[in-house]
């Protein structure tokens, strides 16, 4: 394996010079190595572990139609093209009593969506004015903001739920939309004000001389550069909120005592 | 009850989890009461304000435009049921009483306690756990009224009243109950096999023996089934039969001897308890049919444990009467009744004792204000009225020790039961073991140890030394 890596000079070195040019021999590993990956074998080989590894999860697919006596009594390829199907389990679990997921889903969306919403929009507010406003201390505000990022959730549960209590907004959605919106700034304004910093100086300088404010700059020069960013940033955001148990479970209590 | 009482020990917030769980709550946050759907048993539920007499609440006073919020571990159908029983309450008092259910109420209501949001009343399952919320915050529990407090006098044994009391203050008062000596098993299929039901715990075991006679030529069925599989709290069936065994073979003197630690865990009265069980749960010839050789008892998930019954691969299995929900999930048409498809005997005492001991749980009503509206509905839950307004509404698997109790508004030959068990003079209740230990052991170590004597035939005598030496030294 040593003479695979390039880097190893008491390998590498002495061979470069004895065969001559190292290059076409680099490229003849990876060649051979994509040469070898997909050839039939492998292919067939590849297609085999693929169909094995997906065995148990089109098990549970079949599974989720058979019926709870079905279930338990046989297995799903015992009776693959003979049992009835239905889509009872379904129904089951998106709209009975004990676990209607749709209703959690509803919660979810509704949780999820301003939790996205919120942060970046104030992270983008915040990112542009690090990035293209010029005041005292930026750079230390900055750095102050990003290095936020250390703290650990878990140490800051208890005291703003205290912090909701006293605002007396516990009990409702805010605390839980806050919390996510919190939790996420120091990384959202991070990555934005990267992003914004990238962008080409001259570009702005050019609205600016054709009598651009900042809210036009902003809206009408950064805006379109920054989709890409900003998608990246809400896909990121989308799934940490909607996968998220912890602050839910902390902040989505009910109001305590009404006194 | 239980069921989800003890899922609810999780402490660690497990992603596993996240999607049920967090979900469930803010639904439950966002008020479920209303519909009645899915009480899972065919039974149907009463009407709580049919003939509603406002006469037996006038002591609770005007409580017009007041609100009580609650906060408990009890969610789904079985939330509705609480909320369903509280309207008798509502509509002669003006109260209003929110209730909110979370799975993880014992992680979330101490943090609840100490950032200020805290519930009026919380249902907490542990006596264990109410001692240490009185340790922990002593002025964010609050002692319990005086009315109510008599209405646990005339309505509860001592015994009730006493695993509610902290350092001689009443912090909690009885809710519901259950009862976890019992043996299921098939009526029907002991009736084809003219097997009868043993009276005496030697009778148990030549049953046991009998049955392996007579199913020499078919190795896969055997006399017990068992499952103590339960996620984070696996083991804690296994506990409930160490517990059940030592009540009959030391006596409940012993029992809270243990308990309490006044005397050690490894004592030889338990170590002979431990072995007595192990005769029936670590015997390859008992165990365990249907499932598997003596270590699937630790794979195999609580809530399927008693399933080989119905498949009659096992003739008995050591449950609590919640588990009949478990039934009428497997197969909603079986019938659970003394002469039906299943159905539970009481888990016999040896002939030689004279008291006949029952174990098991229940939930207790644990205030955190003293606002009148509170303690008035405190007292509510203690009374008759409300036993019967919730046996109304709860067309099985929910019993209460009130002696006012009517029985004859329990739908669930099961419940009724249980109920006698636990109002009968002749049987000695004793309260879950497991649950009024400290966590380390009562949720930890006693789970865990059980687990490993089972799974991997960890010895009687190491299995309770671990446990001894995980016993918090103050």
């Amino acid at each position: 394996m040593s003479q695979a890596v390039p880097t190893t000079p008491d390998v590498d070195a002495p061979r470069g010079r004895k065969g001559g040019d190292v290059k076409p021999l680099k490229e003849s590993r990876s060649d051979k190595a994509a040469r070898k990956l997909s050839s039939k074998p492998a292919s067939i080989i590849a297609i085999c572990l693929a169909v094995l590894w997906t065995i148990p999860t089109f098990g549970l697919f079949v599974t989720s139609f058979r019926s709870p006596s079905e279930i338990r009594s046989s297995g799903w390829w015992s009776t693959l093209f003979t049992a009835e199907y239905s889509l009872d389990n379904y129904n089951d679990a998106l709209f009975s009593g004990s676990t209607s997921f749709a209703s959690y889903f509803l919660n979810s969306i509704v949780i999820t969506l301003p939790a996205v919403i919120i942060p970046i929009t104030i992270a983008l507010l915040a990112s542009y004015a690090f990035a293209w406003v010029d005041f005292k201390g930026r750079t230390f505000l900055f750095v102050a903001v990003f290095a936020l990022q250390v703290i650990p959730i878990q140490v800051t549960l208890v005291p703003l739920l205290t912090q909701y209590v006293s605002w007396g907004i516990a009990g409702s959605f805010w605390p839980i939309w806050l919390s996510h919106t919190i939790f996420a700034l120091p990384l959202a304004i991070f990555l934005l004000h990267n992003f914004m910093k990238d962008i080409p100086r001259e570009l702005v300088e050019a609205a600016r001389v054709d009598g651009a404010g900042h809210v036009k700059i902003f809206f009408q020069v950064l805006m379109p550069l920054l989709v890409p960013a900003i998608a990246a940033f809400g896909i990121f955001q989308f799934l940490w909120v909607w996968n998220d148990l912890l602050v839910g479970l902390t902040f989505g209590s009910a109001k305590g005592s009404h006194r | 009850m239980t069921r989800t009482t003890r899922l609810n020990r999780r402490r660690r917030l497990a992603a596993v989890t996240a999607g049920t769980a967090g979900l469930a709550l803010l639904v439950g946050a966002c008020g479920s009461s209303g519909s009645d759907d899915g009480d899972g048993g065919g039974n149907t539920a009463g009407d709580v304000t049919a003939d509603l007499d406002c006469a037996a609440y006038e002591d609770y006073g005007d409580l017009d435009g007041k609100t009580v919020t609650v906060y408990t571990s009890i969610v789904d159908t079985e939330l509705e049921q609480q909320i369903e029983s509280y309207r008798p309450f509502e509509e002669c008092t003006g109260a209003t009483v929110e209730a909110e259910g979370s799975k993880e109420f014992e992680a979330q209501l101490p943090v609840r306690i100490q950032s200020g949001n805290v519930p009026d009343i919380a249902y907490v399952p542990q006596p264990g756990f109410l001692k240490s919320l009185v340790a922990d915050y002593p002025d964010a529990v609050k002692p319990v009224g005086d009315l109510a407090s008599e209405y646990v006098d005339a309505n509860f044994t001592e015994a009730w009243r006493d695993y509610g009391t902290v350092d001689g203050t009443l912090y909690g008062t009885p809710l519901g109950a259950n009862v976890k000596s019992f043996v299921w098993y098939s009526p029907s299929a002991f009736a084809d096999a003219g097997y009868e039901v043993p009276e005496t715990y030697e009778d148990l075991v030549a049953l046991s023996d009998q049955i392996v006679a007579d199913n020499e030529g078919d190795p896969d069925i055997k006399p017990w089934c068992a499952g103590i599989g339960s996620g984070d709290a696996t083991g804690w069936p296994a506990t409930d039969w160490l517990e059940d065994v030592l009540l009959r073979t030391a006596g409940p003197d012993v029992y809270d001897q243990w308990v309490n630690h006044d005397i050690p865990f490894n004592d030889p009265q338990v170590a002979e308890a431990l072995g007595t069980v192990g005769e029936i749960l670590k015997n390859p010839d008992y165990v365990n049919g249907g499932l598997g050789d003596v270590s699937s008892i630790a794979t195999t998930e609580f809530t399927e444990g008693g399933y080989p019954i119905v498949d009659q691969l096992c003739y008995m299995h050591r449950q609590a009467s919640f588990y009949q929900a478990n039934w009428t999930t497997l197969d909603p048409d079986l019938s659970v009744a003394e002469d039906g498809d299943v159905f539970a005997f009481y888990f016999p005492a040896p002939e030689a004792e004279e008291q006949k001991p029952v174990l098991g749980g229940g939930e207790f009503v644990v205030p955190f204000a003293d606002r009148p509206e509170v303690q008035a509905f405190q007292a509510y839950l203690t009374s008759p009225e409300w036993s019967n307004a919730k046996a109304t509404a709860t067309p099985q698997g929910w019993i209460s020790a009130n002696k006012g109790l009517d029985k004859s508004l329990l739908q669930s030959p099961i419940d009724q039961l249980s109920v006698d068990l636990l109002t009968d003079d002749s049987y000695v209740f004793r309260f879950d073991g497991s649950d009024q230990m400290p966590g380390a052991v009562g949720a930890g170590s006693f789970w865990s140890e059980m687990t490993e004597w089972i799974a991997s035939d960890k010895s009687d005598e190491d299995v309770l030394d671990a446990i001894e030496a995980s016993w918090p030294a103050s």
